[in-house]
């Protein structure tokens, strides 16, 4: 590309936009300095070039800006950050920046931050199972190493909680190492930062941590930037330093809505709810960059979090972030408002990749029926608990009563668990079988009768007695 | 001579050029310094608005862009099989590799402006002339025409690859090569046309937006078997037929995909990743060199060809990965083979219809989508259908298509579906409620459809069982009576209703847990043959009748249940406990079943 050009024709300046004219050669997708009169310098980058017509973004708004005496430069580059193993226990800006008072960082490589897309032929299927020590999750919603499983939380859920959890407990089992996590912070309130922040350091992770932050108060348009950061810094640490990576992306919702800005102040033919035609492949471009590629020690495990607004689902972000992810942990108020702690709503969750990861050598033979045969019932005694709220559980048939009870109990013990509890995937399963035992045998009918002989705490306790007696 | 001008503007992937005066419509051109891909998509003056297949980060007003002369197209010939292609058929490992050979840690990535071409130019392949079905083999003298058998090549292990005189060639057969191994690009036969002497290649191009040629479109009259149940015996597709499969995130739309891909009778299987997750194609890559085709026991990839556009590869080369598809489609079509084309996701297409549309500053139809949404998607299914092909010998073929519909929020009232539902004639709807009951496959037995029922019962009355239809409408007829059912069971219970009723009930859950559930990961579950089908659905209804006769009699819903005591549930896991070659054990269960209910009939008197 071309090095550095200054252009001063201002000519218009609307929302986060600057129009300049009079430019040659400026190239889409180029970086642009932008100095006020008051010597203030700024970030933007191209949106668009027709003939000499350049239309700019500006990463910390246009507040200030004036016709006169602003000096653009393009500086004929992509958006580039230096990437570096030593990024590990500092804090960036939303732009990549070090804020927190250590030196700069010693570049081993500059990156575009807008990355490249995987070739499929390259990747190697997720496979290894991580346990996270969360029962709902290992047992019923399993994640995998290199999978993409985003937490569809609602405003009050305690998503930071689990995310938290999940960070401190994943582990792949028979292998000592831990995972380096990179953290973007993308328009999130002072106080979820602090939280995250304070229990790195509690858990003396900090040093394994980079944390990328872009506080709600700071400009909108760098959320734009900041996921990719953080996931070109991941994507280095992954394919270049065989590390596995956990990026936690918190909160997708203001990534998107500050996307919405940006397409409503070019005037360009909106799509559902006033969001750009484009949010699918736009959020793409973020999520798809997760994985685990062929030759390569290293993945990329991605949690991104966002809030459902009005916790409908059917919202475009979530709608459109299920579609792209491989699968989703939906937390529940209703679960919450009952004082159930992780709230996961089981039915809506999903894990995509959980077939890979289980089984016998994995986690154990019986992994996949039990966790049908949950399904299957908890599904049916949520049925019909909203049934009885109705008819009354007198109407209901003996077998019906019972399905209510194992409901209750599914919620009650294998559900709930403490912030701290840490469930090994034999006592998730060993868990689930006791709350399954509830129910008639002759009720699972998506489990083989051999697992129904082996598990069945019925059969193991009379296996047990036939020990003993011989 | 090609058109030479220099880009303007650019905007995402459109770029305006001017200086194009002479530029065709849908011209493949090159872009900017690199060479990026792009096709002309509208003209105005001497000004042309192209998209661009590969990222436009970078470009600059100025560049150049040259026109090829010639419409956006592919390659075909032998070597496509077990291939995997981007969204503009270039070879997605070989990109790998190129640019290994400049940077080796930027392998895992694709980088725009790397040419490689579709077929492998040094590969060499073992012509034989001649038809290889009929032995009959042209001579120097003859009189050939499109679609005429030159001679053949063993392409796969399932595959022998027709060497076909191309569309448009009518002429005196001068020269055709002995047996012996040549590239694609080698001339293994000479045609003179109008007197003039034109070299015939084992490759030829193809535009991809123009349908190929064939002789007569006929009515499809078989099923395509998928060895899913619900699909088979309650929704059945033909071959030559057309399918949409729309569903909300989670519903299992790709894995219904996979499963057809998978396990279905067909030839050929051409599947499109459009738009969605890089994961997905992986897994197929991974897993299907691993699986055999239940049809011949060979690799699976010997019948397979991949093309890739994933969700945050350019969003241009989506649009046009679907017309690359069904042009391989309808090749291997004409070479006399059944072909199941399936694209995943057809939504993502239009999307990237709309997305292409809004920067062309283009009129929005319903929710942004252009005005021509119906019109493609017509387009498109259409290229579908079981025809005689072109040449001789006589040969019929078939392109099956069926598209995944990615409704937004699961709403199927959106443009994209309800345009999709006028030119597809079987609707598998999945629905959001039974995935998250782990009911899979999700299919909705209420608002699905096929129109291929009545075509396809001759098959299955010749080939399987003759009570075959009698069987799955009757089933139906409880699946549908049981909906009506619950509405009432909503206000008042189970324990008040009718004991028939209840028997309803008992019925349609021995028809959802042991027939239409079906687990896509179990070795036994994942195909069921069609006489197992049958066999199943058989013992199910015959309990039930037999059933049904007791109640009419007096007996209760409870007191059936424990005389066929442990059998129900052997009834529900007998999908996955019977094995498929022991079908005989079905029989054995229903006979024991029917004996269990004979004794409480004799009991009560």
């Amino acid at each position: 590309m071309l090095g550095v050009r200054e252009y001063t024709r201002v000519t218009e300046i609307k929302g986060p936009l600057l129009i300049v004219e009079g430019v040659s050669r400026v190239a889409y997708d180029e970086i642009v300095e932008v100095e006020l009169p008051t010597g203030e310098k700024r970030r933007g980058r191209v949106l668009e070039v027709n003939r000499n017509i350049a239309v700019v973004q500006v990463f910390e708004g246009t507040t200030g800006i004036t016709t006169t005496g602003t000096k653009v430069r393009f500086l004929g580059k992509p958006l580039e950050i230096p990437v570096s193993e030593d990024m590990l226990g500092r804090v960036f800006n939303g732009l990549g920046e070090p804020i927190d008072g250590g030196p700069p960082v010693e570049a081993e490589e500059r990156r575009d931050v807008n990355g490249a897309p995987l070739n499929p032929a390259e990747r190697d299927y997720p496979e290894d199972f991580i346990q996270t020590g969360v029962s709902a999750i290992d047992g019923m919603n399993t994640l995998v190493r290199g999978q993409k499983l985003p937490i569809f939380s609602g405003s009050g859920l305690p998503h930071n909680v689990l995310a938290a959890q999940i960070a401190r407990q994943a582990t792949v089992r028979g292998e000592a190492e831990e995972f380096a996590v990179v953290f973007a912070a993308i328009g999130i309130k002072y106080d979820d930062y602090l939280f995250f922040r304070k229990f790195f350091e509690e858990t003396g992770a900090l040093n394994k941590v980079a944390m990328f932050v872009n506080l709600a108060d700071e400009p909108a348009m760098i959320r734009l930037i900041t996921p990719r950061a953080a996931l070109t810094l991941a994507e280095y640490l992954a394919y270049e330093r065989d590390m596995h990576v956990l990026v936690i992306l918190t909160d997708m919702t203001n990534y998107a809505e500050a996307l919405r800005e940006i397409s409503a102040a070019r005037e360009e033919v909106p799509g559902r709810q006033g969001y750009p035609g484009y949010l699918y492949s736009d959020l793409a471009s973020i999520y798809e960059r997760a994985g685990r590629v062929k030759g390569k020690k290293g993945s990329i495990t991605q949690m991104p979090i966002l809030t459902m607004p009005n916790d409908d689902i059917t919202h475009p972000i979530p709608d459109l972030t299920g579609y792209i992810t491989e699968g989703q942990i939906v937390l529940s108020r209703d679960l919450h408002n009952r004082g159930i702690y992780p709230p996961i709503n089981v039915l809506m969750s999903l894990s995509r990749l959980m077939k890979e990861g289980i089984g016998p050598g994995k986690t154990r033979e019986d992994h996949a029926a039990v966790s049908n045969q949950l399904y299957a019932a908890y599904s049916r005694g949520v049925e019909l608990r909203s049934l009885a709220a109705v008819v009354g559980e007198e109407s209901l048939s003996k077998v019906d009563r019972l399905y209510l009870k194992f409901a209750d109990e599914f919620e009650r013990r294998f559900l709930s668990q403490g912030t701290r509890e840490n469930r090994s995937i034999e006592e998730t399963l060993d868990l689930a079988w006791e709350v399954l035992s509830i129910l008639p045998e002759e009720e699972l009918t998506n489990i083989k009768e051999e697992l129904i002989r082996k598990y069945h705490p019925k059969y193991r306790m009379q296996a047990q007695a036939g020990a003993q007696q011989a | 001579m090609s058109v030479r001008g220099r880009i303007v503007r650019i905007s995402g992937p459109l770029v305006v050029a001017e200086g194009m005066k002479g530029v065709q419509m849908y011209e493949m051109v090159r872009v900017g310094e690199e060479g990026l891909i792009g096709e002309v998509t509208r003209i105005r003056g001497d000004e042309a608005y192209i998209q661009v297949y590969e990222s436009t980060s970078g470009l600059k007003p100025g560049e150049p862009v040259e026109g090829t002369g010639a419409p956006l197209s592919v390659e075909l010939g032998p070597g496509l099989l077990g291939t995997i292609y981007d969204g503009v058929q270039r070879p997605l490992p070989r990109i790998a590799e190129v640019i290994a050979e400049k940077a080796p840690h930027r392998r895992m990535f694709i980088e725009r402006g790397v040419n490689v071409p579709a077929l492998d130019r040094e590969r060499k392949w073992t012509f034989h002339p001649g038809d290889p079905d009929t032995g009959r083999k042209p001579a120097p003298g003859d009189t050939v025409n499109p679609g005429d058998v030159l001679g053949w090549v063993q392409e796969t292990s399932i595959i022998t690859h027709k060497v076909m005189v191309p569309p448009g060639v009518h002429g005196r057969l001068k020269w055709l090569a002995a047996e012996g191994d040549y590239t694609v690009e080698d001339v293994i036969a000479e045609v003179e046309v109008d007197g003039e002497t034109r070299g015939i290649r084992m490759m030829h191009r193809w535009p991809v937006r123009v349908p190929r040629p064939y002789k007569v479109k006929l009515d499809p009259s078989e099923p395509l078997i998928t060895g899913m149940r619900i699909i088979d015996t309650f929704f059945p597709m033909a071959k030559g037929g057309t399918g949409a499969i729309p569903g909300g995130f989670g519903t299992g739309k790709t894995v219904t995909l996979h499963s057809l891909a998978q396990w279905s009778a067909a030839r050929v299987v051409i599947y499109i990743g459009c738009g969605e997750r890089g994961n997905e194609m992986t897994e197929v890559l991974v897993r299907f060199p691993q699986y055999t085709d239940p049809w011949t026991g060979k690799p699976l990839m010997d019948r397979t060809i991949l093309i890739a556009n994933t969700s945050n590869m350019p969003v241009a080369a989506r649009e046009a990965s679907i017309y690359v598809g069904v042009t391989l489609a309808e090749y291997y079509r004409d070479m006399g083979y059944d072909v199941l084309l399936v694209a995943d996701s057809t939504s993502r297409w239009a999307e990237a219809l709309r997305e292409i549309a809004g920067r062309l500053e283009e009129m929005p139809a319903e929710e942004g989508y252009p005005s021509y949404l119906a019109s493609r998607l017509a387009e498109f299914y259409e290229r579908a259908g079981r025809v005689e092909a072109l040449g001789s010998p006589e040969r019929l073929g078939s392109v099956t298509i069926v598209g995944a519909v990615s409704p937004p929020g699961g709403d199927f009232t959106e443009p994209v579906t309800s345009h999709t539902k006028r030119f597809i004639r079987v609707f598998w709807a999945l629905d959001t409620k039974l995935a998250y009951s782990r009911h899979y496959p999700a299919i909705n037995w209420i608002i699905s459809y096929s129109a291929y029922v009545d075509l396809v019962e001759d098959w299955w009355h010749k080939n399987v069982d003759p009570r075959w239809r009698s069987y799955r409408d009757e089933a139906m007829e409880i699946l549908m009576r049981e909906d009506e059912l619950m509405e009432i069971v909503r206000l008042v219970g189970t324990e008040s209703l009718e004991e028939r009723d209840k028997l309803i009930l008992d019925a349609a859950r021995l028809i959802k847990d042991g027939f239409l559930k079906q687990n896509a990961f179990d070795p036994i579950d994942a195909f069921s043959p069609p006489e197992k089908q049958f066999k199943l659905l058989q013992m199910i209804i015959d309990y039930y009748r037999k059933a049904r006769e007791l109640v009419e009699k007096g007996a209760t819903v409870a007191q059936i249940r424990e005389a066929v005591g442990r059998l129900y549930v052997d009834m529900a896991k007998a999908k996955f406990d019977i094995p498929n070659d022991r079908l005989d054990l079905i029989d054995e269960l229903r006979a024991k079943v029917l004996k269990a209910l004979e004794s409480l009939e004799a009991r009560l008197g």
